[in-house]
């Protein structure tokens, strides 16, 4: 079905699970160890080969030779795939670097052998049996080196003019120009991309850990040249992603390839000092914001330009994504310029662009509040653009409740106790500083489809390709399934991620929530008209609730259907495209900051959210804290440190690349809006998982220069940026 | 599904399970033999111990960690591999009662020692109180550190009854108390990407009340 006009009052206005906070349905088997992840499927697969990938060991050049017959001596050993004696696989529209075969070195850590063996164990001793020589080439690998001459990105499109910024931003009597670094960054998911794949004749499957089904389904298709159709892939349990896993890598290739020549099943999990330099990462930026007002605050000018870089030179992180939502001001420009920057792949991870983008925007706020000697809570407020998206009054908001989001921050967060001048709050040898951002995401919206039977013993089955990243997909699913069709939650039972069934939009940008649970309330209204069909009512206007159906003052059981199925789809027609479809939020920090030695601590940490209804809050708000949770991480630990000689991350795993762990969290509070936005979809859902990434290292940082007096404008907010600048200690 | 559908690791399916790189006699099977022949090359040994109370002997590779013993030998997959470096925590689980991350340890150094897995501590039917205060709190989400993070929490929280004391242990003479800031501490070995940190602080709390 289309969703073709505004929706008016429908169930979910009612709803008695939607909306409800719910456990988990997956939680009991999450919790036990027993739900099955992609290298865990000895049900499937229980004579499968180890495979071990061996990555290179230069960023740019050729593999002169590759030595491999130790390694195929080697005991246990069953095949050995090496590059330099295959031929490039193919390439799909979703990947940038190549994934496998030729000599043809473009990153460090490409793919360039994989050895198969009985045990995990040989497979691994023989791998490192196999000495490879190459010719390397030099490259600039420093993305300051290479702004300057870097295109604008989008084919040279990606400049945009409203008004005439250059001459209000000169004219204006407050101003500010501000230069903010942000570095690679790694999705670091705590399963390693992982493939088990089988062939049987033309056909394969594979059991591997992919948020996006049928793009990886698609995409293989051209990898491997074979029609899509011969392939399933099958991803129940996916162990983390946040964009990491949207695409198909070298494990789900590797494994397909050695099932071939090894004649049976072959698994694969990337070894997790191969992750962050062989598959994806976000780039990292240099972004340039300068703000003008007028005394009282009204923005009149905002410029912000963008620089980042990519091994094509394309699909950069876009820094400047949230610049033309979020705040009034007549004369704008924003700018972003990608260069050919040969380290690993850069592509989406979690809110890509915007998560990068607040990070620059939102302080370069903080820091005309302060210039402006206005509070930055009181400064968003009054540049709050009314209904027109100022960056594009081509379109005007659908909903947006940013101003209340800050409001009711503030007044939770005990805003008004913030000291305005920096470095003014001590206890004990704490300096202690609150700081505020502002957030918006975009919220789109996708096709997706879904099947949903009757059992006819009073289940109800729900059949998706939709996957479960941790989202609480599982959850929502069976919600709105159960609510739609009258039935108690624990009636009905969901299946995810195979791509037998029926095409849903997956799990990316924010949109899996929203758009998943659409097409399954489009699937059981299908359902519900041949039910009615069946037993002779209208399935539109009839009640179905408790199992019961009540139609023109007759009664029946759901049971009474007995066994039935039906597919369905929900679409989008074009009115959406009149409206900025986003979600916004007001995050409110508060850190700790030693005198002594800089260390900092996060004490308190606030996000209001206005992001439509929220379907299962439990799962939602663990959605968002978790994004504060990796935003902290942006704002104060996470860096892939940039080798700029040999063009690599030096610090490739879990020790090196640090991630918040318990001791950095403290208790986090989210307060979400009882806001519905009737444009996006019947059930007036927006997604909040990426939301939730837009903002808070903002306010990270603004607390810290606000217990400080320090501003430190290269990501991320380390000890070493700023010691020697604490105040006196007195 | 009963505790013993559950784990129900019968000696013949160790046996079999250990036969990937095992020198073990008698299995019927023409490609278990082959993989046997071809790992007869490397020296194995043979190692006894208990695991979730129940007894298993395997012949191993001696390169073979605990967590792969316990993941591809004795198919209990509930033990993660996040990094294998003993980085990330998610391979935790309990031996001789003390937690230890299951990557960095050979199978053949626990001859005689009890392991606990997550599968030895509820099963979806009959919950662990941690593991229903998780399920409760929504102290997960992608599920994959998930077992880790509930092994070294069922320990912290043994721990800190045992006074055994932490970097952040205020009182090292007062009886010990299973703070915010202790449970913190002491979980920070176990890192959780979905960022469930704060909701696993709530679960803690609560089974630490009782």
């Amino acid at each position: 079905m289309e969703f073709n006009a505004p929706a008016g009052e429908n169930l979910f206005d009612k709803a008695r699970i939607v909306g409800k906070s719910t456990p988990r349905i997956d939680g009991p088997l999450k919790t036990t160890g027993t739900a099955p992840y992609a290298y865990e499927r000895h049900d499937v697969a229980p004579d499968a080969a180890y495979g071990w990938i061996v990555g290179s060991a230069i960023a740019k050049g050729r593999i002169t030779s590759m030595d491999v017959e130790d390694a195929r001596n080697a005991p246990g050993v069953i095949a050995v795939i090496a590059a330099p004696e295959t031929k490039p696989v193919g390439t799909s529209p979703y990947n940038h670097a190549p994934l496998f075969g030729g000599r043809e070195v473009a990153h460090y850590h490409q793919a360039i052998a994989c050895v198969v063996a009985e045990t995990f164990e040989q497979a691994r001793a023989a791998a490192h049996l196999i000495r490879t020589r190459y010719d390397r080439e030099a490259a600039e690998y420093d993305l300051a080196e290479l702004a300057p001459q870097a295109p604008l990105a989008d084919g040279g499109k990606a400049l945009h003019k409203r008004g005439d910024f250059d001459a209000a931003f000169d004219a204006a009597p407050v101003k500010i120009d501000a230069t903010y670094h942000t570095p690679d960054e790694s999705h670091a998911m705590m399963e390693p991309h992982a493939t088990i794949a089988s062939w049987k004749g033309e056909e394969l499957t594979l059991w591997t850990s992919n948020q996006m089904i049928n793009w990886g389904k698609e995409a293989l298709g051209q990898i491997l040249g074979i029609a899509p159709e011969k392939i399933r892939l099958d991803s129940p349990y996916i162990g983390g992603g946040f964009g990491g896993k949207l695409f198909i890598r070298a494990d789900a290739v590797l494994a397909a390839l050695a099932s071939k020549a090894a004649q049976r099943p072959v698994k694969i999990a990337l070894q997790r000092p191969l992750i962050f330099n062989n598959t994806t990462h976000r780039p990292a930026t240099i972004q340039r914001v300068r703000l003008g007002a007028t005394r009282d605050g009204r923005i009149t000018a905002v410029g912000h330009e963008n620089w980042s870089g990519n091994i094509t030179g394309t699909d950069g992180e876009d820094g400047t994504a949230q610049t033309p939502k979020l705040y009034a001001g007549a004369n704008r420009m924003t700018a972003n310029y990608t260069a050919t920057l040969p380290l690993p792949e850069g592509n989406a991870m979690r809110a890509p662009g915007e998560a990068a983008g607040h990070l620059a925007f939102e302080v370069a706020m903080d820091e005309l509040a302060e210039a402006l000697a206005m509070c930055p809570v009181e400064l968003r407020i009054k540049n709050d653009p009314g209904a027109e998206v100022p960056g594009d009054p081509s379109k005007r908001f659908s909903e947006r409740h940013l101003t209340r989001c800050l409001k009711e921050g503030a007044e939770r967060f005990g805003w008004s106790k913030r000291k305005a001048k920096p470095g003014q709050v001590r206890e004990g040898r704490w300096l202690i500083g609150m700081g505020v951002a502002g957030g918006y995401r975009g919220a789109p919206i996708q096709k997706s489809a879904a099947g949903v039977r009757l059992s006819g013993d009073g289940m109800l089955i729900v059949e998706t390709d939709m996957t479960d990243i941790g989202t609480g997909s599982y959850t929502i699913i069976a919600q709105t399934a159960a609510e739609t069709m009258g039935l108690p939650l624990d009636r009905v039972r969901v299946e995810l991620g195979d791509s037998r069934y029926p095409v849903s939009s997956g799990s990316g940008g924010q949109w899996g929530a929203a758009s998943s649970t659409a097409g399954v309330y489009a699937a059981c209204l299908v359902l519900r008209r041949a039910i009615g069909e069946k037993l002779g009512f209208d399935g539109d206007s009839a009640d179905f609730t408790d199992g019961a159906i009540r139609a023109n003052g007759k009664s029946f059981a759901l049971n009474d259907a007995g066994e039935m199925s039906a597919d369905g789809e929900m679409t989008y027609g074009d009115f959406q495209s009149d409206y900025d479809l986003g979600t916004y939020a007001g995050h409110f920090c508060e850190v700790a900051v030693d005198a002594y030695t800089g260390e900092t601590h996060i004490r308190r940490m606030l996000s209001v959210c206005d992001a439509g209804r929220i379907l299962n809050p439990l799962s939602a708000r663990s959605q968002v804290i978790g994004a504060m949770v990796m935003s902290a991480g942006a704002a104060l630990t996470e860096e892939l440190a940039v080798d700029r000689r040999f063009g690599y991350f030096v610090n490739h795993d879990l020790a090196g690349y640090e991630v918040p762990v318990h001791a950095d969290i403290p208790h986090q509070d989210v307060v979400f809006l009882d806001t519905l936005d009737s444009v996006i979809s019947p059930l007036k859902a927006k997604g909040v998982g990426e939301l939730g990434i837009c903002g808070p290292g903002s306010a990270v940082a603004n607390a810290v220069y606000n217990a400080t007096g320090v501003r430190v404008r290269e990501y991320p907010i380390t000890l070493d940026k700023y010691l020697d600048r604490l105040p006196a200690i007195g | 599904m009963s505790d013993n559908e559950h784990f129900s690791v019968s000696r013949r399916e160790v046996m079999a399970g250990g036969a990937a790189t095992a020198a073990a006699t008698a299995i019927p099977v023409a490609s278990a033999r082959a993989a046997a022949e071809q790992a007869g090359q490397v020296p194995t040994m043979p190692v006894a111990f208990e695991v979730n109370g129940k007894k298993v002997e395997l012949n191993l590779d001696t390169r073979t960690t605990l967590l792969d013993t316990l993941r591809e030998h004795l198919k209990l997959t509930g033990t993660k591999k996040g990094c294998d470096h003993g980085q990330c925590g998610a391979c935790t689980v309990m031996v001789n009662g003390t937690r230890v991350n299951s990557c960095l340890s050979l199978a053949v150094m626990h001859q005689g020692d009890t392991v606990t897995t997550i599968e030895g501590l509820g099963t979806p039917d009959d919950l662990h109180p941690m593991q229903a205060a998780f399920v409760k709190h929504d102290g997960y989400q992608c599920g994959y550190c998930t077992p880790g993070q509930i092994c070294s929490a069922v320990s912290v929280l043994e721990e800190i009854r045992q006074g055994i004391p932490s970097h952040v242990t205020e009182d090292l003479t007062g009886t010990m108390q299973p703070t915010r800031d202790e449970m913190r501490e002491r979980m920070s070995g176990n890192i959780c990407r979905c960022g469930a940190y704060s909701n696993i602080s709530d679960a803690m709390s609560e089974v630490a009340e009782g």
